[in-house]
């Protein structure tokens, strides 16, 4: 007699694979396209194989269009399908932007409710691979600020298999940030493996004396920087944000109303970004909690630098958390 | 199969009384934002959407009320939403350049010049994914043809072969802009030939033209299941918008282009080949002239929408795995 | 000329009882003394005058509920300054105030909440910003602010660690944390007295928790008990007592206090605050005395220089400050800086106590019951009264070899009580 696991350990990438051919099996609407997803097997690896079993038409290589071929999955939702959209990076999603903004996002509320866009777009988002100024951004600011999109940022194994297939369930357009850091990334999948909610938060690690609020690659680091305050004798509790819009605020004032303090930790450059957003709403919702300001670790504004030393420096680190923390609880000056 | 003049005749009509009304109603600040007036060019409209079947879909521009009201959707829907009232085609919320209408398969109402280009591509799409012989028809000024969405639209048809019907309302100026200070190729079909694509051009004033021009190229569509461009030669006889001064035009151009009139063109056509007399038209004008009467009455008693409301139709609230 | 006004105790109080007049017409008053005693609702407050003068008139009967700004007493003599907008006196440092800059629009927000907001708004209201004396902002995190509402502290008697004032100064102050303030500041933290409501008791117990968690948390504790023979001390005590009224008599609770304090003048290293990472030696030994309050709770408000004190002296003191930490007439400096602290069971405790020392402090003794036991004395058996001393010290600043001396000087202090009876002041 034969036991199965109940977990599998596998890759970031695998799962959003898995995912995705998930869907596809389930689903005869759900096609994936995008540059390079068929024959080179997607930018990143992750549609490695899906050509094979699902055939040209619904694994769609495209020409180098973002513009275009977001339109066109666009319009392919309004007509019936389920379109996956893969954008090689974020910084080529900006050629596409008027798409995304203006349709994807507009269509529902111009038409009155007449037409809605159930559109998935994925894209990989990030630096830490020396891949320089132009590939290397964390742009989920841009898109969290939109009315009429979901942005998802998954940074678990779990989360990169089971967003998928709640997103292709929502009537209107979800962006999927993949952080690129995190497909070499091994981790557990609960099996069977199945859709996740996109609406909450998670706490990741329980703490009491301060929250450090985070989404995506970044996840990762702030759980060592956890591990590392808790030598210290400071206790960390690591909230991932999951949904960067619309953001689950109950969760993340329900945990700083705990601790009293916040420090908020975001790849995306500090001015106007993600981690702004939340930590004005830290200070509009608890205001009157709060016992130190809320602290903020995002990347330096310089467009990501080639040296890695300097790449290094531009972008939010265990150290930068830990010494963000403990200026929180009143450690540092 | 001919064209039914008379009742081609009868669409621009209303199209031009419409807007008429439109221009004054936006003087006396009932209806306000940016209105795009299609008169001049209302046989382009008329002529292609005659050809098409109510499966069919359309994709339009910011200058879209002759095609809403040429696809056949009420007068007082589209003037409600002039308005801005609950009871306008798109609910109030769009506006003159948002006009929606999901009965009709009419998909805008798209405000960025060439934005809709994409999205005529993606609905052809799913039909071919979908096995579903449709023909998605898509309105764009020449103006568009600027655009990188353009460019990556036909291409993208092009390439997967889809039936979409791309048909440019070459008016000669992208706001006031001329086609030859904008485009180094000024013939826009051999532009758009490049891609593969059969592509021609035709007499956007005269709408029995501009009928058989489009019957064929929506049979082309529909045979070989691949895109064709149509090049409609046109010209707006009033400024790009109720803001617009018009300062671009010298008035010897406008008034050469008033002598080919779809209306008159038509109107003369209907006389001369003993179709109706001027008795019969002005009938059909008094008729029209009091649809546009009731539409308007009907937007003034409209309702505007409350403002708890103002979230709405924003997304659906999601979903639950 | 000037008025003498209801005091503004708290951004929430809009109204306070006029409990008692400690002053009558014709009486000379100076600055900071006590004239009246006021019910806010929440405690008694003393109340004191931040004027010179004399008294004219009392307006106000005791027992009389007036709203915040109400005139309660005409002085005369008296540079009064607090008539514009009818609002409380202020806490100025000069009778005649130098005129301040006018503080710009926005930050105004005046210690006296004159206009009352609607009870429903003032639920979830900041607490008023406060201001010091010289007019300058308090930096207090918005948490410590609202805390400082709810246990009644006044922000400008806490003392923030780092230039800021967070939540655990404020409960620090309101269990009995230092303050740099003076001891003429309003109010102090409010014990439970008679109008108390039981959210205060809950508020009191929620601020001990935090406290004593923080200590918990904080302070790596380390424990050591001695078991003392009272024999000489009890001996002693009976004869001093014996030619005494039952009102001058001194109680072995006073003595064991002498017998700390005058310990812990030499162990710098049990005697002060370890504050932003650093231990601060105090020079005065002022003892902390822990109270139990009728109702819950506990409060251990300091006995200054205690170890300067005769015991005569340190009797009746102590007895005072006991009967007024239970009555809620505690001064705001005698809640802010005990430099140790004492907890004894006394008669009807148990008899051994591992206290939780209260931070900033570093050390805390505990005295449990005096018991009779068998004990070995000499190689013979013996029956001799046995108290068990423990000391709690914080491990960041000494170690078990000093906690040991530390137990050892007490005990040997208690070995020779006379010693103990004399003051040095």
């Amino acid at each position: 007699m034969t036991v199965m696991p109940d977990v599998q350990v596998l890759s970031f990438r695998d799962a959003v694979r898995e995912g995705i051919r998930d869907a596809m099996r389930r689903d005869e609407r759900v096609f994936l396209m995008g540059e390079d997803v068929g024959r080179y097997g997607g930018g990143f690896g992750v549609s490695l194989g899906l050509l094979e079993e699902f055939g040209e038409e619904r694994v769609r290589d495209t020409p180098l269009s973002e513009s275009g071929f977001v339109g066109a999955g666009i319009g392919a939702a309004l007509g019936g399908m389920r379109p996956i959209v893969e954008i090689m990076t974020v910084n080529f999603s900006l050629l596409a932007l008027d798409q995304i903004l203006n349709t994807a996002a507009t269509l529902r509320h111009m038409s009155g409710g007449q037409f809605n866009v159930p559109l998935v777009i994925r894209m990989t988002t990030g630096a830490g691979r020396q891949l320089a100024a132009q590939h290397s951004h964390s742009l989920e600011g841009f898109y969290a600020h939109i009315p009429g999109l979901r942005v998802v940022s998954p940074a678990t194994v779990e989360d990169g298999f089971g967003m998928l297939a709640t997103a292709l369930e929502d009537p209107d357009p979800v962006v999927i940030f993949e952080h690129g850091s995190l497909y070499n990334e091994k981790g557990e999948l609960p099996q069977p493996a199945a859709p996740v909610d996109i609406d909450f938060a998670r706490v990741r690690r329980g703490g009491d004396d301060l929250t450090l609020i985070t989404h995506g690659g970044s996840l990762r680091l702030c759980l060592t920087a956890a591990d590392q305050l808790a030598a210290d004798g400071i206790s960390a509790e690591v909230i991932d944000l999951r949904t960067l819009r619309p953001l689950d605020d109950q969760t993340v004032m329900a945990s700083v109303a705990r601790t009293h303090r916040a420090v908020v930790v975001d790849e995306g450059w500090r001015s106007v970004g993600m981690s702004a957003e939340v930590a004005a709403r830290v200070a509009e919702e608890c205001f009157y909690d709060l016992d130190a300001p809320v602290g903020r670790v995002a990347s330096v504004e310089v467009p990501i630098p080639y040296p890695r030393h300097l790449e290094q420096a531009a972008l939010p680190s265990v150290e930068r958390v830990v010494a963000a923390a403990e200026r929180a609880v009143g450690r540092r000056g | 199969m001919m064209a039914d003049l008379p009742s081609l005749y009868r669409q621009m009509l209303r199209i031009r009384r419409f807007e008429e009304r439109c221009a004054e109603l936006y003087s006396g600040e009932r209806i306000r934002g940016f209105v795009h007036l299609y008169i001049g060019e209302e046989a382009v409209a008329v002529g292609v959407i005659d050809r098409l079947t109510p499966d069919d879909a359309i994709v339009a521009t910011y200058r879209e009320h002759g095609h809403a009201l040429a696809r056949g959707i009420a007068m007082d829907a589209v003037m409600s939403e002039m308005y801005g009232r609950t009871q306008g085609v798109s609910h109030g919320r769009g506006g003159s350049m948002h006009l929606f209408h999901a009965p009709s398969r009419f998909y805008g109402g798209n405000a960025i010049v060439a934005g809709g280009l994409p999205l005529a591509v993606g609905l052809a799409l799913a039909d071919r994914m979908q096995d579903r012989e449709r023909v998605t028809a898509c309105f764009f000024g020449e103006g568009a043809m600027a655009e990188g969405e353009f460019h990556e639209s036909i291409n993208l048809a092009a390439l997967w072969r889809l039936p979409v019907l791309f048909v440019c309302e070459n008016n000669l100026y992208a706001m006031g802009t001329a086609l030859a200070r904008s485009e180094s190729e000024t013939n826009l079909a051999v532009k758009a030939a490049a891609y593969e694509v059969p592509s021609w051009s035709c007499d956007g004033m005269d709408v029995e033209a501009m009928s058989h021009a489009a019957e064929r190229a929506v049979a082309l569509v529909r045979d070989s299941g691949g895109p064709v461009f149509l090049e409609a030669r046109t010209f707006r006889f009033r400024a790009h918008s109720m803001y617009d001064p018009d300062r671009y035009r010298e008035r010897e151009e406008i008034e050469r282009w008033r002598e080919r009139d779809p209306i008159t063109i038509a109107s003369t056509r209907l006389i001369e080949r003993g179709l109706m007399d001027q008795e019969a038209l002005d009938a059909i004008d008094a008729d029209v002239t009091s649809e546009v009467d009731a539409a308007v009455a009907a937007a003034e008693a409209g309702t505007d929408e409350d403002v708890a409301d103002l979230e709405r139709h924003v997304t659906s609230g999601g979903v639950r795995p | 000329m000037g008025d003498f006004r209801m005091p503004s105790l708290g951004a929430d109080m809009t109204e306070g009882t006029l409990l008692e007049w400690l002053v009558h017409p014709g009486d000379v008053v100076h600055r900071g003394d006590i004239i009246a005693v006021v019910d806010t609702s929440k405690s008694a407050i003393d109340v004191e005058v931040f004027e010179e003068g004399r008294v004219v008139e009392l307006l106000v009967q005791p027992g009389t509920t007036v709203p915040v700004g109400a005139p309660l007493a005409r002085l005369d003599g008296v540079g009064v300054a607090t008539d514009e907008g009818g609002r409380g006196p202020q806490p100025e440092a000069t009778p005649k105030p130098k005129p301040k800059p006018k503080p710009k629009p926005e930050e105004t927000l005046t210690p006296a909440p004159s206009p009352v907001p609607p009870a429903k708004e003032a639920a979830r209201r900041a607490p008023a910003a406060q201001q010091h004396r010289d007019g300058s902002h308090i930096a207090a995190s918005p948490f410590a602010r609202r805390r400082a509402q709810e246990l009644g502290v006044d922000l400008s008697t806490v003392v923030g660690h780092g230039g800021v004032i967070s939540v655990a100064d404020v409960e620090a102050a309101a269990g009995s944390g230092p303050s740099e303030a003076p001891p003429e500041s309003v109010p102090p933290a409010q014990p439970p007295s008679a109008p108390a409501a039981s959210d205060h008791a809950a508020a009191m117990r929620q601020a001990i928790g935090a406290l004593m968690a923080r200590s918990k948390r904080e302070i790596p504790h380390y424990y050591l008990q001695t078991t003392i023979d009272m024999s000489a001390a009890l001996d002693w005590l009976s004869g001093l007592n014996a030619e005494r009224t039952v009102a001058e008599r001194v109680l072995p609770a006073a003595l064991l206090l002498k017998a700390v304090a005058v310990s812990a003048r030499g162990m710098p290293d049990m005697n002060g605050f370890f504050v932003d990472g650093n231990f601060r030696p105090q020079d005065h030994v002022h003892v902390g005395v822990a109270v139990s309050l009728r109702g819950g709770g506990l409060i251990a408000p300091a006995l200054h220089d205690a170890d300067l004190a005769s015991l005569d002296d340190l009797m009746p003191r102590m007895k005072d400050l006991v009967q007024r930490a239970r009555s809620g007439r505690l001064r705001s400096s005698e809640m802010s800086d005990p430099t140790l602290t004492v907890t004894n069971l006394g008669e009807q405790g148990a008899e051994l106590v591992h206290g939780v020392i209260y931070p900033p402090q570093v050390s805390l003794v505990g005295f449990g019951r005096i018991v009779e036991r068998p004990i070995a004395v000499q190689g013979m058996l013996a029956v001799r009264p046995l108290l068990v001393a423990t000391l709690a010290a914080d491990h960041r600043v000494s170690d078990g070899h000093r906690g040991g001396l530390f137990l050892a000087a007490i005990d040997a202090a208690l070995q020779s009580p006379e010693n103990l009876q004399g003051g040095t002041s």
